[in-house]
């Protein structure tokens, strides 16, 4: 096995110079983790450190902690580096509690349930 | 590996990549790898309403020497990210960027085998 110099490590489009950095990790299906990336591969594998999954539903949100996970490369997205010196919501977001967003979640997941039974039962209008 | 090497020529531009999941975003094109994995920098993204995970809102107090006032900045608190090749749709290059001559000749060549 060989292993990339530390002059491959910049120039290419390696995860490297991410390592131990704070990073956002976008999954495939929406989830937004954030963690401290320990180790990854050319698959973009990633061990994450101290990882939180943030879910945001309308103006609130929470930062849910989940520990050390190992991300499969396919559901990767985007892996972003957070500028840690910027604040990273916009003041008009609000921080609230696990219970809390998962009730909004819910609420979220339910309107739009039922916006879709709604649309399915209009479909004769033929509204598009 | 034609679609590498172009991709290496266009390194440094400004390139605005379509993910599967319609995200679009911006940015500075600072490299890219054989899986087509691309880094950008200074990234936004296109339509900043829908992901308020992307955006930040910062404000910079900035003081000249004579003068003094305020700067409202509207950034990303991501500054540079890379972008998994599979998850990509579409690429935007700069018009400037697409030299046709040389991808024909390109494409010939590696159509010949080479």
């Amino acid at each position: 096995m060989s292993w990339a110099g530390p002059e491959d490590i910049y120039l290419s489009t390696s995860l490297a110079s991410y390592l131990d950095k704070k990073l956002l990790v976008l999954l495939r299906d929406g989830r937004k983790l954030l963690g401290i990336l320990r180790s990854f591969d050319q698959f973009a594998n990633a061990v994450l450190e101290s990882a939180c999954e943030r879910v945001i539903v309308g103006d609130l949100y929470c930062d849910i902690p989940l520990g050390l996970y190992i991300i499969r490369g396919e559901n990767v997205v985007l892996i972003g580096e957070l500028d840690l010196e910027r604040e990273e919501l916009p003041p008009s977001m609000t921080r609230v509690s696990e219970a809390e967003i998962r009730r909004a979640q819910k609420a979220e997941r339910e309107a739009t349930d039922l916006k879709g039974t709604m649309r399915k039962r209009m479909e004769f209008l033929d509204l598009d | 590996m034609l679609f590498f090497s172009y991709f290496k020529d266009l390194v440094g531009r400004e390139v605005t990549v379509e993910l599967k999941n319609d995200l679009a975003i911006r940015g500075i094109l600072h490299s890219v790898d054989q899986y087509l994995n691309i880094k950008l920098e200074n990234t936004r993204v296109v339509d900043q309403d829908k992901y308020p995970h992307m955006i930040t809102i910062s404000i910079f107090d900035w003081e000249s020497v004579d003068t003094s006032f305020k700067i409202l900045q509207f950034g990303l608190s991501v500054r540079n990210c890379f972008i998994r090749g599979s998850v990509v749709r579409y690429v935007q290059l700069p018009p400037e960027g697409v030299d046709i001559e040389l991808l024909h000749d390109a494409t010939r060549r590696e159509a010949r085998g080479g």
